[in-house]
C-alpha cells in the first residue's frame, strides 16, 4: 500500500517529536505530520529553564530545533499537513488538502493552544495589541505599558520574560493580594521585578481600542466595580484547551476534550496512542510531553511486532498453523515444548508452526482466551479451527485434531 | 519578492500601482516562518498580478505599529495608499492566503 508507514505522529511538539525520535531510531518507518512550524507550545516560550540538562543557554525554540533535528537525523520524515479526518480503525489519516496517509499505528500529539477569554474586543484586537504569544510579540512593546491577564506559571514566566521589551507589566490577577497560582520561584522573581506591578482581585471585562489596543475595563470580582485603564498590549494566558477536534467520536476524549490513555499511552483503539497536552495527565510540560511522546513509540512498536507479526504469519497463512502459546518463563512448558515440536515437525511443511510467548504476546493471548500455559490454538485460513490446553496435550491430541484440517 | 522596510514603504507599497500584499514577519515568529515558504511560492504564481513584499518587524517595530501591525503574522493588502484587507495571526493560512489573493486581483 501506498502511503504506509509503521508509525504515524500527529503534532510536531515535544510530544510527536519524542515519538519521531524513539520510532526512527527503533528503525521503524516513522511520518510525523505538523501543520506549522515543529517545536508546538514550547517553541513560543523563550525561557525554557526547566528542561533537565539545560539550566541555562536554551530557548524554547532552540531546544525544539534540536529535537527536530535529532528525530530528522534518525530518519524520521517531517510533513507539513493539518490532520481533519481520521479512521481510527483503519488507522488513517486525511489531510486538509485531501492526502491520505495509512499507518500500522498512529499517536496522536495535538497539544493544546490558548484559551480565549471571549471579552468584547479580544477577537477583533487580536494581533492588534492582543497576544497569546511573548516570545512572538514581545519585541512590538518595547518600552510600550502592558497588561498579562493570569497568574499561573505561564502569565507569570511569560510577564517576567516581557519585562525586557515592556517599559511597565501589569499583571491581572484574580485571588487577593500576594496571592499566586505560579511556582514559588516564579513568583519571587516576579515579585522583585521593579518593572512589574499588580492589580489583584481583578479580571477583564473588555479590551477597547480603535483598530489597536488602548485601553481594558477591569473588573474587581470583589466588588464588581469597573475601571478603565489605559495599555498598549494585552497578553492573555488563561489556560489552554486541547486540539483534539479531529478525534471527537474516534477514540475516548473526556468531557474537556482531553484524549484518555493508560499508561502505555493506548487509547480505547487498538494501535491507537496519545500523548502530551492533549492526553488526560497531572503534569502538561516539555519533559512529561517528551516522556509520553518515548512510551507510546516503545508501546507501538511492541504493537506491531505483536498484531502484524501475528497477522501476516498465522491468519495470512494458506496451511493450517498450529500457534503454541507458552513462556520459556514456565517450568511445565520447559518441561513439554520438546515433545510437542516433535511431535507438530511430524507433519513437515504441510503445516506451520508459530511459537508466541504469552508474556510478551498478552495481548493475542487475550484475544484468544488463551489462560493456561502451554495451549495450542489451530488456526486454519485465519479461523480458530480447534484448541488444546495443557492438559489435553498429547502427540496424539495433535495427530487427531490436525489430520482432519490437512483435507 | 522585494523587502519593504521604513525607508522604502511609502514608495513600494503606499504609491505603487494595483494590489501590493505585505507579509509582517519577524525573526522569533516561529508561525511566521512555518509560512514564509508558502507566501513564497503564492507570490510565485500571482507575480503577474500583484507586487508582494516582504516587512521584518523585528527592525520596523515603529512602521508596523503605524501600520496597526502588533502581533505575528500578519497578511496586509494595500491598494491606492490604502490597506484594504488583512488577515491577523489567527486567520493566515496557505489556504487563506491564496483564497484573498484570488478575491482581490
Ligand atoms: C507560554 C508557555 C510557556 C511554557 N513554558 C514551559 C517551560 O518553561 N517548561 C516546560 O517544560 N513547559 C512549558 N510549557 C508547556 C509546554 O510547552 C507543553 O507542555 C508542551 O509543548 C506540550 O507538548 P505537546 O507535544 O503535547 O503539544 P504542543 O507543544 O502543543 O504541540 C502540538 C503540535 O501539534 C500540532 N497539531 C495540532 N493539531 C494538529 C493537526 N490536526 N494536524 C497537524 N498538526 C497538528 C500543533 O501545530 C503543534 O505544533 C509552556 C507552555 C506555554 C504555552
Amino acid at each position: 500500500m501506498e502511503n504506509l508507514w509503521d508509525i504515524i505522529i500527529v503534532g510536531g511538539g515535544p510530544g510527536g517529536l519524542a515519538a519521531a525520535i524513539y520510532g526512527a531510531r527503533a528503525k521503524l518507518k516513522t511520518l510525523l505530520i505538523e501543520k506549522g512550524k515543529t517545536g508546538g507550545q514550547a517553541a513560543t516560550t523563550w525561557d525554557m529553564e526547566n528542561y533537565p540538562g539545560f539550566a541555562k543557554g536554551t530557548t524554547g525554540p532552540g531546544l525544539m530545533q534540536a529535537f527536530t533535528d535529532h528525530a530528522t537525523s534518525f530518519g524520521a520524515e517531517i510533513v507539513r499537513g493539518e490532520v481533519v479526518d481520521i479512521a481510527a480503525e483503519e488507522k488513517t489519516v486525511t489531510l486538509k488538502d485531501g492526502t491520505k496517509y495509512h499507518g500500522r499505528t498512529l499517536i496522536f500529539a495535538p497539544g493544546a493552544v490558548p484559551r480565549t477569554l471571549g471579552v468584547p474586543g479580544e477577537a477583533a484586537l487580536r494581533g492588534k495589541g492582543v497576544s497569546y504569544c511573548a516570545t512572538c510579540d514581545a519585541d512590538f512593546f518595547t518600552d510600550l505599558d502592558i497588561v498579562v491577564l493570569g497568574n499561573g506559571d505561564a502569565a507569570i514566566e511569560e510577564g517576567n520574560h516581557l519585562t525586557k521589551f515592556a517599559n511597565s507589566v501589569t499583571v491581572i490577577a484574580i485571588h487577593d493580594e500576594g496571592v499566586l497560582d505560579a511556582a514559588p520561584m516564579l513568583q519571587e522573581r516576579a515579585f522583585r521585578n521593579p518593572k512589574i506591578k499588580f492589580i489583584w482581585n481583578s479580571t477583564l471585562q473588555e479590551i477597547r481600542g480603535d483598530g489597536i489596543v488602548e485601553s481594558v475595563v477591569l473588573r474587581n470580582v470583589k466588588t464588581n466595580e469597573l475601571t478603565e485603564m489605559e495599555t498598549n498590549g494585552v497578553f492573555i494566558y488563561v489556560g489552554t484547551i486541547p486540539l483534539t477536534g479531529f478525534l471527537k467520536g474516534k477514540v475516548n476524549l473526556d468531557e474537556r476534550g482531553y484524549i484518555v490513555t493508560n499508561e502505555q499511552m493506548e487509547t480505547n483503539v487498538d494501535g491507537v496512542f496519545g500523548v502530551g497536552d492533549a492526553r488526560v495527565t497531572y503534569l502538561r510540560q516539555v519533559i512529561t510531553a517528551a516522556a509520553d511522546g518515548a512510551v507510546a513509540a516503545v508501546a507501538a512498536e511492541k504493537y506491531i511486532i505483536e498484531e502484524e507479526g501475528f497477522k501476516d504469519s498465522v491468519l495470512a497463512e494458506k496451511r493450517p498453523v498450529a500457534v503454541v502459546f507458552w513462556t520459556p518463563m514456565d517450568s511445565k512448558c520447559l518441561e513439554m515444548m520438546p515433545s510437542i515440536e516433535s511431535a507438530l515437525s511430524g507433519f513437515g511443511n504441510k503445516i506451520k508452526t508459530w511459537k508466541l510467548d504469552t508474556y510478551r504476546n498478552r495481548r493475542v493471548a487475550a484475544r484468544y482466551g488463551v489462560t493456561q500455559n502451554p495451549t495450542i490454538v489451530f488456526f486454519h485460513r485465519g479461523q480458530v479451527a480447534a484448541r488444546l490446553v495443557v492438559t489435553e496435550i498429547t502427540a496424539a491430541a495433535i495427530d487427531d485434531t490436525l489430520t482432519p484440517l490437512l483435507n | 519578492m522585494i523587502e519593504v522596510h521604513k525607508d522604502n514603504f511609502d514608495q513600494e507599497v503606499l504609491q505603487a500601482d494595483g494590489l501590493v500584499v505585505v507579509d509582517f514577519w519577524g525573526p522569533k515568529c516561529e508561525n511566521c516562518l512555518a509560512l514564509m515558504p508558502d507566501f513564497q511560492r503564492i507570490a510565485g504564481l500571482y507575480a503577474d498580478k500583484a507586487k508582494f513584499a516582504k516587512l521584518d518587524t523585528s527592525g520596523n517595530r515603529r512602521l508596523a505599529i503605524a501600520q496597526k501591525v502588533l502581533g505575528l503574522p500578519v497578511i496586509a493588502f494595500y491598494r491606492g495608499g490604502e490597506k484594504i484587507a488583512e488577515l491577523g495571526p489567527s486567520e493566515c493560512s496557505a489556504e487563506s492566503i491564496e483564497a484573498k489573493v484570488k478575491e482581490l486581483i
